[in-house]
């Protein structure tokens, strides 16, 4: 286990209605760790990692981070969330603000840095993606797998402690999964606390350090890659491998 | 037709009359309009009461009893104002409840997710709003916000009711001197013609400037 807690959940609980969509859940994330959070739709993957940055309220239980138990709204939240970014499926740039000023924005209103410093880092973080020459351009005019990461550029500009991922290759072409995906091993490499919801077991198994699988709002197995996929020891998480790793 | 040549002045003072009215009404309905639909949005359950409340209201009473709760209603609690400054709170106040309705449309025309990535960044409510939803929902009411605009324009002959100097209440002045009625309609109804497609233009320069690109 690894010692520094980052992102730590007690016992927590969220229902839509009827449905009790997190139940008596406890996950702790180290710094520096990743985990890679997987499960068959509807299991509650997605809800447990907009918990963590409050964009999903719970019913009960508590999610601390960095020692911090989340703050209910305002100016503390805010100032929560811009420690940890996140990366949403549908990319979610701002459609009226070009590739350049969709990384600089945040850094400008939250982080208030200057404009030319703001600027001049987005650059540094675009090239880093690989996308500094897209900078004048809309999100409109890039496609899925750019536009993917210019939003982890623009998550990164906040310089977070984590980095959340709720399905960030899910809406993308085959062949423009992979240069996302090459972003994130390099971010996990480079030492970055993340949490990856996914259906990418490839990236499971190469880039994290622990696999959470889930179903029905439960954590079901926390575990090693290579022990996970090697020999699971619940049934349905057997069942859920068999399915997605037959073809 | 010399009915126009003769009273120039009577016309121009009630055609400017109008345009008063329009353009401070307008002022206040856009600030107003914007407050509510932002407590409408709002993550405080009490604001969005009252925008709520603010809108069921106004947008059901209509205009001429709004009319005449503001002018006669609100001196009797001790606040005297001129008529012209009631009967511009008064439309002010009913077309603000359309105007957040507009912009309330525009902002649910932003998807979700546009608002969710501006918070995750750690934006404040306000910043959210006013930085990403707002500016994108803005290209969408262009539209409803002019004809609403143009709905304030025509309703402000209300104000002729009340002794307010505007451009329908002309007609009494110059058929009391005995003018022909029906070319004194049709010059009050150039005059507001002259509005109203002036509002048009305006929202169709905006529209082309920053309306939705497709």
């Amino acid at each position: 286990m690894a010692v520094d807690p980052l992102i730590e959940l007690r016992d927590v609980n969220k229902y839509y209605g009827e449905l009790h969509v997190l139940q008596d859940i406890n996950l702790t994330v180290g710094k520096g760790e990743v985990v890679v959070v997987i499960g068959p739709s509807g299991s509650g993957k997605s809800t447990l990692c907009r918990a963590i940055n409050r964009l999903e309220t719970i019913e009960s239980g508590t999610i601390q981070l960095d020692g911090q138990p989340l703050p209910e709204e305002g100016k503390a939240l805010a100032k929560l969330r811009a420690e940890v970014g996140m990366v949403f499926q549908s990319f979610n740039l701002f459609a009226h603000k070009t590739v350049l000023q969709n990384v600089s924005l945040a850094q400008v209103k939250v982080r208030k840095r200057k404009r030319e410093d703001a600027d001049k880092r987005s650059l540094e973080l675009l090239d880093r993606v690989g996308l500094a020459s897209q900078a004048p351009k809309y999100p409109a005019q890039l496609s899925g797998g750019q536009q993917q990461r210019v939003a982890i550029a623009r998550a990164l500009a906040m310089e977070p402690k984590a980095l959340l991922f709720d399905e960030p290759t899910s809406a993308l072409d085959p062949e423009m999964i992979n240069e996302v995906l090459e972003v994130m091993r390099q971010l996990a490499h480079d030492g970055m606390t993340m949490v990856v919801v996914t259906h990418e077991m490839g990236f499971a198994r190469s880039a994290a350090n622990r696999v959470v699988f889930m179903a029905d709002g439960r954590i079901v197995e926390d575990r090693t890659p290579e022990e996970f996929f090697t020999n699971p020891r619940t049934d349905r998480a057997k069942d859920f491998l068999s399915k997605i790793l037959k073809h | 037709m010399n009915v126009l040549t003769d009273n120039f002045s009577t016309f121009g003072d009630g055609f400017l009359g109008t345009v008063e009215l329009t353009l401070y009404a307008s002022v206040l309905a856009l600030v107003l309009g914007f407050l509510m639909a932002s407590f409408r949005v709002a993550p405080v359950g009490s604001l969005r009461v009252f925008g709520t409340a603010w809108v069921t209201v106004l947008r059901n009473t209509p205009l001429t009893l709004l009319f005449f709760a503001v002018l006669l209603g609100l001196p009797r609690f001790g606040l005297v104002l001129p008529f012209k400054v009631f009967a511009i709170l008064a439309l002010g106040c009913y077309t603000s409840a359309f105007i957040c309705e507009a912009l309330r449309s525009g902002i649910n025309t932003v998807p979700r997710g546009q608002g969710e990535a501006a918070r995750s960044l750690g934006m404040s409510f306000g910043q959210s709003l006013g930085l990403v939803v707002l500016p994108q929902a803005f290209r969408s009411v262009i539209p409803p916000v002019g004809s609403t605009l143009i709905a304030l324009a025509k309703n402000s002959a209300i104000a002729g009711a009340f002794s307010v100097t505007e451009l329908l209440g002309t007609y009494r002045t110059l058929s009391e001197l005995g003018y022909n009625i029906v070319w004194t309609f049709v010059w009050i109804a150039v005059g507001y013609l002259i509005i109203t497609l002036a509002i048009s233009a305006l929202f169709n320069v905006l529209e082309r400037k920053w309306g939705v690109a497709r």
